[in-house]
């Protein structure tokens, strides 16, 4: 039996416990892979194809030939190893998080350099009790 | 004896790496990131370290999903950077200390830190960089001793043990017996969260508490639990469990030398710390 989870109420956060590094184990792998710029420019050439060579989920596939991160994350990615396809699509971390939050790139950049996302409604889920 | 001279806790971004590169040091955006560091190097040039012990977390490049050691601790004659995949350039390899290494592990391992020790090791951005910081020519002065955090795969050290492993880290240094100069460094955070529709967070209020507790409280923020701390800090701000390992190597009383708070560089609050014994 698992252990309770009495993180799972952060809002918009997933921690990355055992039971996502499990699910993710090739997901991230297949990531990591993307070190090599050999390996960058067979997966830029057929994705489909070098995704086929993991024993990845077809969801896990999916999620990543359509730059879902947020999806990608559900299945077990983590950001540090889902890094890895934006440096291989030439995006920088900025662009990457901001993908995640439903904002435009500029709307992420601006939020960032006037001091981030406030912990304010963003710390518990029902914060309000 | 061995004397630890003080300790450097500064953030670690990739960005960085990438502001080196194209030298954006003086760039609008940049600047007041970069103008923490020349004090740094001052100090540097005065207390004149022969080794750094650098505790930080690796993403990846040395430690993956396949084996993640809690605490790990490097034990090479040389460690070597690689390509992460970000496009910027990697830097020299860095001179170990094999003997310094065994005697630390002899020690924590005495004390009861089961560590994995690893005679082979390359070092990712969160060595490198701080590294770079703090000698841009990157010809390292010192000789270094990784020592690694996983902050990555829950569940991760609490910051307790985090402020414990600094404490016995600090009595190991101390009890080598060469006459050498010491720097720690522990590099991470502070706030930030890079996934989900949360991310973007930034907690200045909580990194300002924590910088200060860093001088005056240093066992502050072993009251959070690492579930707390990313909930107040993010889920990559939890790296600053690397500056807590840091802080245990001193005593209670110190003085600080530097600091330096900035947000953003990306999409982190990026802080900087220089601490002397008192
Ligand atoms: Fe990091």
């Amino acid at each position: 039996m698992s252990l309770d989870k009495p993180y799972t109420d952060i809002p918009g956060t997933t921690i990355f416990d055992a039971d996502k590094s499990r699910e993710g184990y090739h997901l991230n792998q297949f990531c990591m892979s993307l070190m090599k710029a050999e390996n960058r420019a067979r997966f830029k050439a057929n994705e489909r194809a070098y995704l086929d060579e993991w024993p990845m989920s077809e969801e896990q596939k999916q999620a990543v030939m359509a730059r879902d991160l947020n999806r990608c994350i559900a299945l077990g990615g983590n950001i540090y190893f889902l890094a890895k396809i934006g440096a291989t699509d030439g995006k920088s971390f900025q662009q990457m998080a901001g993908s995640m939050t439903g904002m435009t790139e500029d709307q992420y950049r601006d939020m960032m350099v006037k001091g981030g996302r406030s912990i304010e409604g963003n710390r518990k889920t029902g914060e309000k009790k | 004896m061995a004397k630890i001279v003080g300790t450097i806790t500064t953030s670690h971004v990739p960005a960085i790496g990438g502001a080196i590169a194209k030298g954006l040091q003086s760039d609008p955006y940049w600047k007041p990131f970069f103008d923490g560091f020349p004090p740094v190097r001052d100090w540097l040039a005065k207390v004149k370290p022969d080794v750094v012990v650098l505790v930080y977390n690796d993403h990846g490049l040395n430690f993956f999903l396949d084996k993640m050691p809690t605490f790990a601790i490097g034990a090479a004659a040389e460690y070597r950077n690689a390509d992460e995949g970000w496009g910027i350039p990697t830097v020299a390899p860095f001179r170990g200390d094999p003997e310094l290494s065994w005697h630390i592990i002899e020690s924590l391992v005495a004390e009861d830190f089961d560590l994995v020790t690893c005679q082979e090791m390359v070092v990712d951005h969160a060595f490198t960089l701080p590294m770079a910081l703090c000698w841009p020519d990157q010809k390292w002065p010192v000789r270094t001793v990784p020592v690694v955090v996983n902050t990555v795969q829950a569940p991760l050290p609490s910051a307790k043990r985090c402020y414990k492993l600094g404490q016995a880290l600090g009595r190991a240094i101390a009890s080598w017996p060469k006459d050498e100069r010491v720097v720690v460094m522990g590099t991470g955070g502070l706030s930030h969260q890079l996934d989900g529709e949360r991310a973007g967070f930034i907690n200045k209020d909580f990194d300002l508490k924590f910088m200060d507790s860093m001088v005056n409280d240093p066992a502050w923020a072993t009251k959070y639990s690492t579930v707390e701390l990313v909930e107040l800090s993010g889920t990559q701000g939890v790296e600053l469990l690397n500056w807590v390992v840091a802080r245990g190597t001193l005593p209670e009383k110190v003085s600080k030398r530097q600091a330096n708070y900035h947000i953003p560089i990306s999409n982190t609050a990026s802080g900087l710390m220089v601490l002397e014994p008192a």
